[in-house]
């Protein structure tokens, strides 16, 4: 059963692949779908045995690669972390290919799509049960492939595939710093497999390498460096360029990918590598300040975006800046709570933000819908779960996780924790705002569409409305319900070995314990509110505000509307530059040089050569003969003169 | 009469083949009505039995040292008969189809036959020059054999006057030789040379030696009859010309060189040298500018004589396993690619050019298929056989020490490698033209099986490599 759950949607995915054009759409619909379904009807009871009865176990499959000292396994390690990730994306990937059956039938290559989806979904849980760090990274080279082919998916449309392209080039720069990393395990532990790591981890711990020339603590750098392979995958800043434009695939995607479940792999890592970075305090510094920062940057920039799918695309960046705050500060368990949290009530944004896409005929600019709350009503309705959830007003799920997240930072007592703490105070402001602005702006107000759309709004198939439905379930129920495995009492029972927290780190123990006045403790459930007001403010009652404050401060807007001008930045830096370079290479040292006096001369050299040898083939006896003559002349002479 | 039935033991399968050829003549001359095909096939039965005896021979020297037999010879010799063998068939079913058919035809191409088995067997400067007279003129005739068509008779006066030409270069040669080794034998010139260093008159009479036999093999700079002769001649001959004749060439270049001036490999091997480089570039440059598809033969045969030579420069036992190797696979891709061109004919007239084959994968996906296996084979990309060929050659090059020959080796087989993929592009690219009548049972099948063959030598060659190792082993010993 534990083997049934990674493998079964391979088999969909190669039965869809490879004959989906056999089958035909419907068929290929049911095998995948159905191999995602057994999947995770397969992870729940998996779950309950691993986690909640406390009972991991590794699979062995077959040896991987064997060389010398190393050796890597096909093996599936399931515990309590392996076992909510796969009953996680495995739950929310039936979903989406349940809703991608409806969403995507008007396109002709649906066999692929699917195939794609559940192809996916095997490199995921591939990379979730990962028993060591190569096929982690197996399973994290395959959901990054699947991204890219997801993304281009309708590759007829240039800027998809432009940004798939990006998407694979900046996820290429987080894998090169992984893979460094892995290196750097290997090169410390002498081995890639987790056992073995985290057991001789503590013996580490004051032990350091030299990189790059510098003398430093080794398992700081590791961690590091492996991070930097979070940071790609999970679009923290600066590698999290790709995310938004990752937008361009068909929205299922967004949903599944860069939103539930892929993008969160930077945080399954850490989490899983936390025997490591509990090692590594200045490692873990830097995670939370990445994490909040990115927090930051993602919600500011959402504030002021205007494509529906955009939008909560920097909501996802910014949510998992959360999730990274929560590893920083050593509850990795609250990261992991949210993910879980997020994975549902993101799900259903983007499914939702879907549906909404498909009955406005394929508009995504918020500013060109409005006024369409009456006219799809379910839509509406469970968008707006979606967003209680997120802005974390209890008792959805939102609620629990990030509340966990924000008291964990406090009680933390860092000063980088601190910072982290002013930061996600202010990010749940923010996040309230942009995200009830998505509300009131799509669904309120006049309709601002033309009479055309407007005639052809309508509510969408059962066939999506039923995932969106269960999702919205999830994202009521999934918080409150869990909330005592994941952070509350229970959760050392919970957890077991699978994640390690160092007593003096463990700043749940502490949010648990400290106790803070009224205040400090509603703080984020009152910002919350005042970012709903906020947005109600500006949204519905004076629609003329938020002109006025952008023309006062124009370059402010501009700014948070060119996304703190990263894009720019990057493309002066690296594109143009690489660019140039490839030019160069191209005009001077390939057409230059190699063809001109390679291929391109010597063709050209050859061709005439012979044109002329043919006009020595005169026809004529005697010329023929005089060639011959000529021939033992010449080598009779060499002959005689080299003789002497 | 049993004494007799001893003397003539070594050379039986000569002595056979001969009287086989003067019964067939009588035999044509007593049938009245012409009866071409009927001699074909008692001549390719003589040649099987010649074949079987052959094989069938011990090594010995005879005739007073003019004549011997060992394991090269008998390789050799196979080589030449089979050939000839499946040439002699194509020549036959072109014949009855054009109505040129005579009876001497096949009588013809067994007496060229006999004559090359002569000289590959030849111990002796003065019968070697028999054989190969023997062989020439039979091959004269031939080439003139369509005698009412301009370009074959014009083929046969060139060749006959360029091949007498060579013939005396080869005798003047021959002569400085014997004036300056003081013997025609090749075990007496073996012991001349070993006694001393060679006198500068015995050095040339080498050179005009290795002229005469460089234009035998169509060697840079003695091929100027070669793209004649194979355009004007009858292409079934031009294919007989283009294996037997250069395998008993390279064959007899092998044996003068390395038997009788063995000790001289010095001085004859820079000649070698140089004609095998010229051989390699002007077979690939020169075939480039090409239209007609004989011709174009004519220069990849050219081309590669040079590759075969590249074995004979290496002068030791893996230089001539290279060069057997070579020949052996060289015999088939010819037969095979010359197959396919006789059946170039268009409402039963014969076409020649190579934008003829434009689109003939659409129209004869087979002979397409075949043709392209040959020309890939000829450009030397596994996996087929004429990979093995040139790398066998290549290597022993290397393992001599001749890197900068194996690289202009592989220089010009890129070169070479345009013309040959070219014509794959013509028939799978081009648009479709008229297509070809449907090929005889007779070609259709040498051409598949050469071009099967192709492939099964590339997967299975270690029979073929050990046989070719072991005649070169007798070449060394003998």
């Amino acid at each position: 059963m534990l083997t049934a759950a990674v493998f079964l949607p391979l088999l969909g995915a190669f039965i869809a692949g490879f004959f989906g054009r056999l089958i035909g759409d419907r068929s290929s619909q049911i095998v995948t779908c159905l191999g995602v379904g057994l999947a995770a009807a397969c992870s729940i009871p998996n779950f309950i045995a691993v986690a909640l009865h406390a009972h991991p176990e590794t699979v062995h499959l077959m040896t991987f690669l064997s060389s010398g000292t190393f050796e890597a396994e096909w093996a599936l390690r399931y515990d309590t972390l392996s076992a909510v990730m796969v009953m996680t994306v495995t739950c929310v990937s039936t979903l989406i290919h349940v809703y991608a059956c409806g969403y995507m039938s008007h396109d002709d290559s649906q066999p692929r799509f699917m195939a794609y989806l559940s192809l996916f979904t095997f490199a995921m849980l591939m990379l979730v049960t990962a028993d060591n760090l190569v096929q982690l990274f197996f399973g994290w080279e395959g959901v990054g492939l699947v991204s890219y082919l997801l993304i281009g998916f309708w590759f007829k449309k240039p800027s998809a595939c432009a940004a798939a392209i990006k998407a694979f080039v900046v996820n290429r720069v987080g894998d090169f710093g992984f893979l460094l990393g892995i290196f750097a395990v290997y090169f410390i532990f002498d081995s890639v497999n987790f056992d073995v790591i985290f057991d001789a981890a503590p013996g580490k711990a004051e032990s350091a390498v030299t990189f790059f020339g510098i003398h430093a603590h080794a398992l700081t750098i590791t961690c590091l460096l492996l991070f930097v392979g979070a940071m790609g995958k999970s679009a923290q800043l600066f590698l999290h360029t790709w995310l938004p434009d990752a937008m361009e695939g068909p929205t299922p995607v967004s949903a599944l990918i860069h939103a539930a479940t892929m993008v969160t792999a930077g945080v399954f890592l850490v989490a899983r590598m936390s025997p490591l970075f509990e090692y590594a305090p200045d490692a873990l510094a830097f995670v939370t300040f990445l994490g909040a920062t990115t927090a930051f940057f993602a919600a500011t920039v959402g504030c002021v975006q205007n494509d529906i799918k955009r939008i909560i695309a920097y909501s996802t960046c910014s949510q998992l800046g959360y999730m990274f705050v929560a590893c920083g500060v050593s509850a990795y368990q609250g990261g992991i709570f949210h993910l879980m949290t997020h994975a549902w009530f993101k799900a259903l944004l983007f499914l939702s933000a879907g549906a909404v896409i498909h009955a406005m005929s394929d508009e995504q600019d918020i500013r060109k819908m409005g006024g369409i709350w009456k006219l799809i009503p379910v839509t509406f309705g469970v968008m707006t779960i979606g967003t209680i959830a997120i802005t974390g007003i209890p008792p959805f799920s939102g609620f629990f996780s990030k509340d966990m997240i924000i008291e964990s930072a406090l009680a933390s007592g860092t000063g980088v924790g601190t910072y982290a703490y002013v930061m996600t105070i202010l990010v749940a402001l923010l996040t309230s705002f942009y995200s009830w602005r998505l509300i009131f702006i799509t669904f309120f107000g006049k309709p601002r569409a033309d009479h055309h759309t407007m005639e052809h709004v309508h509510e969408s198939p059962l066939v999506m409305l039923i995932p969106l439905g269960l999702l919205a379930v999830g994202a009521i129920f999934i918080g409150g319900g869990f909330n005592h495995f994941f952070v509350g009492e229970g959760r050392e029972h919970f957890w077991g070995e699978a994640i390690k927290v160092l007593h003096e780190n463990d700043s749940i123990h502490r949010a648990h314990t400290e106790h803070h006045n009224f205040f400090v403790q509603w703080l984020p459930l009152i910002v919350s509110l005042l970012g709903l007001g906020w947005a109600y403010l500006f949204y519905v009652r004076r629609t003329d505000l938020p002109g006025k404050l952008a023309a006062q401060f124009p370059d402010i807007y501009r700014f948070l509307l060119n996304k703190w001008y990263f894009d720019e930045l990057y493309n002066w830096l690296f594109v143009q530059n690489a660019f140039r370079l490839g030019r160069i290479f191209w005009k001077i040292g390939d057409t230059g040089i190699i063809d001109r006096f390679g291929p391109d001369g010597i063709a050209m050299v050859t061709a005439k050569a012979a044109q002329r040898l043919r006009t020595v083939q005169s026809g004529y006896l005697y010329h023929y003969a005089f060639a011959m003559i000529v021939g033992i002349a010449v080598i009779v002479t060499w002959f005689v003169v080299g003789a002497h | 009469m049993s004494h007799l039935l001893q003397l003539i033991t070594p050379a039986l399968p000569e002595v056979f083949m001969a009287v086989a050829a003067m019964v067939l003549l009588l035999v044509g001359v007593f049938r009245e009505k012409e009866s071409t095909t009927l001699l074909t096939w008692l001549a390719l039965a003589a040649m099987v039995v010649a074949g079987g005896l052959v094989i069938r021979s011990a090594p010995v020297t005879a005739f007073n040292g003019l004549f011997v037999v060992n394991g090269f010879t008998s390789y050799a010799k196979i080589l030449m008969l089979v050939g000839a063998g499946l040439t002699s068939l194509l020549i036959n079913s072109w014949a009855q189809r054009e109505k040129t058919a005579r009876n001497e035809l096949p009588v013809l191409v067994m007496f060229a036959t006999i004559g090359m088995m002569m000289m590959i067997s030849a111990n002796d400067l003065i019968s070697l020059y028999v054989g190969l007279e023997l062989q020439s003129l039979s091959l004269y005739v031939l080439a003139a054999y369509d005698r009412d068509n301009q370009r074959a008779t014009e083929a046969g006066v060139k060749y006959f006057v360029l091949g007498a030409l060579a013939s005396g270069l080869l005798l003047y040669g021959s002569s400085l030789v014997y004036g300056f080794g003081g013997t025609t034998t090749f075990d007496g010139l073996a012991t001349a040379v070993k006694a001393g260093p060679a006198s500068l008159g015995l050095m040339i009479g080498v050179v005009f030696v290795i002229a005469g036999l460089a234009f035998k093999v169509s060697a840079v700079p003695f091929h100027m009859w070669t793209p004649d002769v194979y355009e004007g001649a009858p292409t079934p001959i031009t294919a007989f010309f283009s294996v037997a004749p250069k395998i008993a060439g390279l064959c007899l270049f092998l044996r003068v060189l390395v038997g009788p001036f063995g000790n001289m490999i010095e001085q004859w091997q820079q000649v070698i040298i140089f004609i095998s480089i010229l051989s390699m570039g002007w077979g690939a440059v020169a075939a480039l500018a090409q239209k007609n598809i004989k011709r174009l033969m004519a220069y990849s045969s050219i081309g590669h004589v040079g590759y075969a030579l590249i074995g004979l420069v290496v002068g030791n036992e893996e230089g001539a396993r290279g060069l057997l190797v070579y020949l052996l696979i060289y015999l088939f891709m010819n037969v095979g690619t010359f197959a396919v061109i006789m059946s170039m004919r268009v409402k039963g007239k014969n076409v020649e050019d190579i934008s003829d084959l434009s689109g003939m994968a659409k129209n004869h996906p087979v002979m397409a298929a075949v043709l392209a296996a040959l020309m890939f084979s000829m450009a030397g990309i596994p996996p087929l056989a004429g990979f093995l060929g040139k790398f066998y050659i290549f290597v022993a090059a290397v393992n001599a020490g001749f890197v900068w020959l194996a690289v202009v080796g592989l220089l010009a087989s890129v070169i070479s490698a345009v013309y040959y993929i070219r014509l794959i592009k013509i028939m799978y690219f081009d648009e479709p033209g008229t297509a070809f009548d449907a090929p005889d049972k007779l070609a259709g099948t040498l051409m598949v099986g050469c071009g099967v063959l192709m492939l099964v030598i590339f997967v299975l060659p270690s029979s073929l490599v050990d046989s070719a190792q072991a005649a070169a082993r007798a070449l060394f010993l003998g």
